[in-house]
């Protein structure tokens, strides 16, 4: 799978909002190539810590390291162009709704290319393709269903080749084949591309798809983390009880 | 009531701040030309109906009134020059700045509300674009060119509109109305007047996208961020107003 020195590196990071403490001294290595998938009850800092390695978020204490640089307290320029190796589909798709779904496919290769306009439409068409949406590029994200504007916001986040993706509940809110498709779609993706990911989800199946390691949060701590049959064999109460609900769902 | 003082400083504060990052940023590359134009469009070209309607019922009523007042004294000659005077120096630029606080600042505070809390403002920072150059710069120097060129427009079709209520009363010409409108307006009338409303626009601008982007609280924030706009840039604009007049004064005395 590639070397393993770490390309996303969370080194003691602290996060709190207000008087709530989200991040709790969290440490996270992802190598290259490698799926981490981030499990744990709603609230407890998933998205947060997705935030971090994009820089969106900065930590209270601590370091954010990707491929090897020290982001936390990086100028805007530099950490531009960290950020154009990260491909972030967000938990509600964040598609711009002034553009249309197409539009917001080809935007960052308008913003980040040299490409000619042919060429970044088709390009847009292709990845709009590849998630389903082949024949919605006109379409407005308005008139999108939650399912539908989740594969764009997808496409979108695939559109600069990332090194990295991160992706938050990628099927969440998708029907089961969809789900299935989007699953393949990463699995591909990690297969051809090498690409590192970092994926947020409540599904376990698919989870177990696409990653092939893992780390349980609760209440910005690790509780568990390795493979997915180390998380099976966990004695936390906590892990255990949302592997068995989880499973049984 | 400290507490609330202390907060209410802060937010001034901060405001400050980022009204004078605005201002560094507008000269500072990359320029977003094609974003600044799609604003100039928006918030410009997309206000010309609101204002010329607007500038249009503003001359006819402004018109009435010097006439009743004129008429008093025996004056009446001197209504298109009074009404010209009144509309370019100030009943133009500050009827247009508060409509445009109105329909741009709520705009702008609701779009950047909305975009806020949908998480579309983290999606442009994660696609490594620049959201305050993005959003709030563009907007800004968009109004900054478009309120003078809006009060202009008010300022012209004001006139028009004090023209069509002179002729139902008097019948006078077209040509010899704006010949006597135009006689009375000076260089110092028009020029400092409608260069003043760059600062509205500024102001208009700065305050609705500030507040827009620092949005919380879901849908009713948007709402609020909204409300706040046009009420926070209506009476900086009024306050702002009182200020602009003293210095054109002090450069071009009365």
């Amino acid at each position: 799978m590639g070397d393993e020195a770490p390309v996303v590196e969370l080194r003691d990071v602290t996060k709190s909002f207000g008087h709530r403490r989200v991040l709790d001294d969290l440490c996270l290595t992802v190598a290259r190539g490698h799926s981490l998938c981030i499990l744990g009850r709603s609230g407890t800092g998933k998205s947060v810590t997705l935030k971090h390695i994009v820089g969106l978020v900065k930590p209270d204490a601590g370091r954010v390291f990707v491929e090897g640089q020290d982001i936390t307290s990086m100028p805007m320029a530099a950490l531009s162009q960290v950020r154009r190796r990260i491909g972030f589909l967000f938990q509600n798709a964040a598609l711009f709704d002034s553009i249309s779904v197409g539009e917001n496919v080809a935007f960052p290769l308008r913003r980040h290319t040299r490409i000619g306009d042919t060429e970044i439409r088709s390009r847009a068409r292709d990845l709009l393709g590849q998630v389903g949406l082949g024949n919605e590029y006109d379409m407005m994200p308005a008139d999108l269903s939650g399912g539908m504007r989740k594969r764009a916001g997808l496409a979108r986040a695939l559109a600069l080749e990332p090194a990295i993706l991160l992706a938050d509940e990628p099927s969440a809110g998708l029907d089961p084949v969809t789900a299935a498709e989007i699953d393949a779609l990463l699995v591909d993706l990690k297969r051809r591309s090498n690409t590192t990911m970092v994926v947020v989800t409540h599904n376990i199946p698919s989870a177990r798809t696409i990653a092939d390691q893992f780390v349980f949060l609760h209440e910005g701590r690790v509780l568990g983390r390795g493979s997915a049959d180390d998380l099976d064999r966990n004695t936390s109460p906590l892990v255990k009880e949302f592997m068995r609900a989880q499973g049984a769902g | 009531m400290t507490a609330l003082i202390v907060r209410w400083l802060e937010a001034v504060g901060r405001g400050s701040q980022f009204a004078f990052r605005a201002v560094c940023a507008m000269f500072l590359p990359p320029y977003e030309i094609q974003e600044t134009l799609r604003q100039l469009f928006e918030l410009g070209c997309r206000s010309v109906p609101l204002i010329a309607v607007s500038g249009l019922a503003v001359g006819v009523v402004l018109s009435m009134h010097t006439r009743a007042s004129l008429a008093r004294f025996g004056a009446e000659a001197l209504i298109p020059a009074g009404l010209a005077i009144a509309l370019v120096r100030e009943t133009g630029p500050l009827t247009a700045g508060l409509l445009l606080s109105g329909r741009i600042g709520a705009g702008i505070g609701a779009e950047l509300g909305a975009m806020k809390v949908t998480e579309q403002i983290d999606a442009l920072e994660a696609v490594a674009v620049d959201p305050f150059k993005y959003l709030v710069v563009t907007r800004v120097v968009a109004c900054v060119i478009a309120v003078p060129l809006l009060t202009t427009i008010m300022n012209a079709t004001g006139m028009l509109g004090g023209f069509a209520a002179e002729t139902a009363a008097t019948g006078m010409s077209l040509s010899a109305y704006f010949t006597k409108a135009f006689a009375s307006i000076q260089f110092s009338d028009l020029i400092p007047a409608t260069l003043k409303t760059m600062v509205f626009g500024f102001i208009i601008a700065v305050v609705s996208s500030y507040l827009g982007v620092n949005t919380t609280q879901g849908t009713e924030g948007v709402g609020r961020a909204s409300t706040r706009s046009v009420v926070v840039s209506s009476i900086l604009l009024i306050v702002a107003n009182v200020l602009l007049v003293r210095i054109i004064f002090f450069f071009y005395p009365a």
